[in-house]
């Protein structure tokens, strides 16, 4: 099963390998990683995609815990949650219809941030499912580039990662 | 007043209460060998390899549960000592390793000997820290000791820059040091401990199974009340061995791969398993699909990640084994509760059958010597007070099985990592915390090879230890699993031109012999203890063809032993 794993580490160098790391060395998968610091700048939060039968996921959020950096984690699934993507999308838009990636766009409720007379770049954000299915509604020829941010997120309501 | 990095250093590990620091000197730590040299609080044990550096320290703190403490420079001298640190690592040993950086300025520059230190040893280390300013030096060291020594122990490495040890900063030395990051479990919890003490109680068929958790935690006093309390079996892992005294009726010896029948019989048909510090590794385990079918398993452990880690338990307690052993003996004591008697009468009855299978017999008549004799012979020459080191393969099995620790701390060998040649320098460091004790090292003519050049440190510190090699001629173990698995194809596993391990010794300035029958064990044995100022290195040629008995296969179920 997937699982969206919520990390509040010490912002130190290395903390970053240490995660990645641990990946690796114990097989681990990684989906998506993402990492900045917080509104206080001593610690950084890192939102990890994992897969994995529920013992598996239980020894990785356990290893994460033993990492000395590491002074809280969140396993999102406990609870209810929200999960977002960020996805910057450019498109060819020469030869097809410009209004209907457009339309296309407005569906997602995406937003056009670049404009050429041969492009479009789209900001799209919602969940990974979301972002698939856009990428999945425009011609796989008239995709220049995709880049997306991985999922970060946050518990709904009183629940709260924090020190 | 502002000390240099390296005064720092040096101040820090005398309030630390350090004693003895294992090292190699070169450029990166040229400062602080300054700095050593210039004063008398630590005393500085000079090696002749890095690895060496490590499994001394290692067999200090293995011996004493105080950390042992290691300085090597950058680059290779680091990357020498990584096998020690991971050896440490595997086995939950308190270690510091101080490894010297080039500059600040030259990091990430493929400067003379610049390794990434702090990259390479992040796998095998419990934290690691590099000091990019003196201001953090005093501090980051006291860190180090405390993860190393907190909650499961570990190696941790400091990486120190040459100029930060030159550079200069007002020194103190905190006397305690919290991190929000680091909180190591202090209790277990009460409710989960009184569930497992009512199965324990209720057990037909008990089985304690304890590891090297207990000798960790300092714990073995507590597990020896507990156990001669319930009068319940109980088993040793290769690392837990000397927890429980092993001469006692309710010890079964070790278990696993080469553990007793009775011990993996034992487990595999008790109705409750208490393990205790022990991490259900698969040298112990066998199969685990085929682990203790019909068993309830609590599990106490100050690691949770070791808990339901390869075996799912049902009475998990985290917590220092320690404090929940307390825990146990005091609400056994309030307890109206007594174990089932009927039902143990029954159970040893039973064991008792294993035991007489008695599944260590050798061929006591053989013209060759056998190791298994050897070592009965130095358990009894030694009245079994000995410390014993070893290293690793057929030699180290044996030790285990014929070796009977009757206190913890005594018995040094590499499990988990399995490092050959850590032996001798592990006695090193044992002679040195013990210098009055009989410090012994079981060893192969494989292994011994490994780090042989420790020979010198010994003549240097005039360390009297007694080195035992078991030589067949061949890497026993490796030359085994070939026999079995391998349709006796022996790539590799015999050694051809073995030195003159006699001559060897005393080139190094030590005594050598060479024992080739049976009959001379004894008294060669009897002789070479009597030298208590001399190293003597004797070279045992043992009968080649002995394998070790009983063991379980790989892929094998614990009652599925293939027996002498």
């Amino acid at each position: 099963m997937r699982h969206i794993i919520s990390i509040l580490m010490e912002n130190e160098a290395g903390a970053l390998s240490r995660v990645a790391g641990l990946f690796s060395a114990r097989g681990y998968n990684i989906e998506s990683l993402t990492v900045a610091a917080t509104e206080d700048e001593s610690l950084s939060r890192m939102t990890l995609v994992t897969t994995g039968t529920d013992d598996v996921v239980e020894q990785i959020t356990k290893q994460l815990n033993k990492l000395i950096d590491v002074v809280k984690l969140m396993d999102m699934h406990e609870g209810p949650h929200i999960e977002r993507e960020m996805m910057l999308i450019k498109v060819r838009t020469a030869a097809t219809a410009r209004e209907e990636v457009k339309r296309l766009a407005d569906i997602f409720r995406g937003r056009i941030i670049d404009v050429s007379d041969t492009t479009y770049t789209i900001e799209v954000t919602g969940t990974s499912d979301k972002l698939d299915a856009f990428v999945g509604a425009i011609a796989q020829t008239d995709i220049i580039e995709v880049v997306r941010s991985g999922v970060t997120g946050i518990a709904r309501g009183e629940r709260a990662l924090h020190v | 007043m502002e000390l240099t990095g390296a005064d720092i250093f040096v101040r820090s590990l005398a309030e630390q209460g350090v004693k003895y620091v294992f090292g190699y000197p070169g450029g990166a730590v040229l400062p602080i060998y300054d700095a050593l040299y210039q004063q008398d609080k630590l005393e500085h044990v000079l090696v002749r390899h890095e690895q060496a550096a490590t499994h001394a320290a290692d067999g200090y703190a293995r011996s004493t549960g105080r950390p042992g403490v290691v300085l090597v420079t950058s680059g290779p001298g680091a990357t020498n000592a990584v096998t020690g640190i991971a050896t440490a690592y595997m086995d939950s040993i308190p270690l510091v390793v101080f490894t010297g950086q080039v500059p600040t300025a030259l990091i990430g520059n493929d400067a003379f000997q610049e390794v990434d230190s702090v990259g390479i040893t992040r796998p095998c280390v419990k934290h690691n820290f590099l000091v990019k300013d003196v201001k953090d030096l005093a501090v980051t060291i006291r860190k180090a000791f405390y993860v190393a020594m907190t909650g499961r122990p570990g190696p941790v490495v400091v990486d120190i820059p040459k100029d930060v040890a030159a550079a200069k900063a007002e020194f103190h030395y905190p006397k305690r040091v919290s991190m929000r990051s680091y909180n190591p479990v202090t209790k277990g919890h009460p409710r989960q401990i009184q569930k497992a003490i009512d199965l324990m109680l209720a057990a037909k068929r008990p089985m304690l199974y304890t590891g090297g958790g207990v000798i960790l935690a300092n714990a073995s006093s507590q597990l020896t009340e507990l156990t001669k309390m319930l009068g319940y079996p109980i088993t040793n892992t290769l690392m837990g061995l000397g927890a429980f005294p092993a001469t006692h009726r309710q010890s079964l010896g070790m278990l696993g791969m080469h553990g007793t029948y009775e011990a993996n019989m034992g487990m595999h048909n008790c109705d409750v398993l208490i393990a205790i510090g022990a991490r259900f590794d698969d040298r112990v385990t066998g199969n685990v699909e085929k682990f203790c079918p019909t068993a309830t398993i609590i599990h106490v452990d100050i690691d949770p990640a070791s808990i339901s880690k390869n075996v799912k338990v049902d009475v998990p307690i985290v917590g220092p084994v320690d404090q929940v052993l307390k825990e146990m003996l005091k609400m056994l004591k309030e307890s109206k509760k007594k174990p089932d008697a009927a039902a143990q009468k029954a159970w040893w009855k039973q064991i008792e059958e294993w035991r007489a299978m008695d599944c260590l017999k050798y061929d006591r008549d053989s013209e060759l010597i056998k190791p298994q004799y050897v070592l009965e012979t130095l358990y009894d020459v030694t009245g079994g007070k000995a410390f014993v080191t070893s290293d690793v393969g057929q030699h180290q099995m044996w030790a285990a099985q014929f070796y009977k620790f009757d206190k913890p701390n005594r018995w040094i060998n590499s499990g988990g990592l399995g490092t050959m040649g850590f032996g001798l320098p592990a006695a090193m460091g044992v002679q040195f915390a013990h210098p009055k004790e009989t410090v012994a090292c079981v060893t192969g003519e494989g292994s011994i090879q490994m780090c042989i050049q420790e020979l010198s440190t010994c003549k240097q510190y005039a360390l009297p230890l007694k080195i035992i090699n078991l030589n067949n001629g061949s890497l026993g173990m490796v030359r085994q699993w070939q026999q079995f698995f391998y349709d006796g194809r022996y790539a590799m596993s015999y050694m051809e031109s073995l030195p003159d391990f006699v001559k060897l010794a005393e080139a190094y300035g030590h005594v050598g012999m060479q024992i080739t029958k049976p009959e001379d064990v004894e008294p060669a044995l009897k002789e070479a203890f009597k030298m208590k100022e001399r190293l003597v290195f004797m070279d045992f040629l043992t009968d080649k063809t002995e394998n070790v008995y009983p063991m379980i296969p790989a892929g094998a179920g614990q009652n599925e032993m293939i027996l002498v």
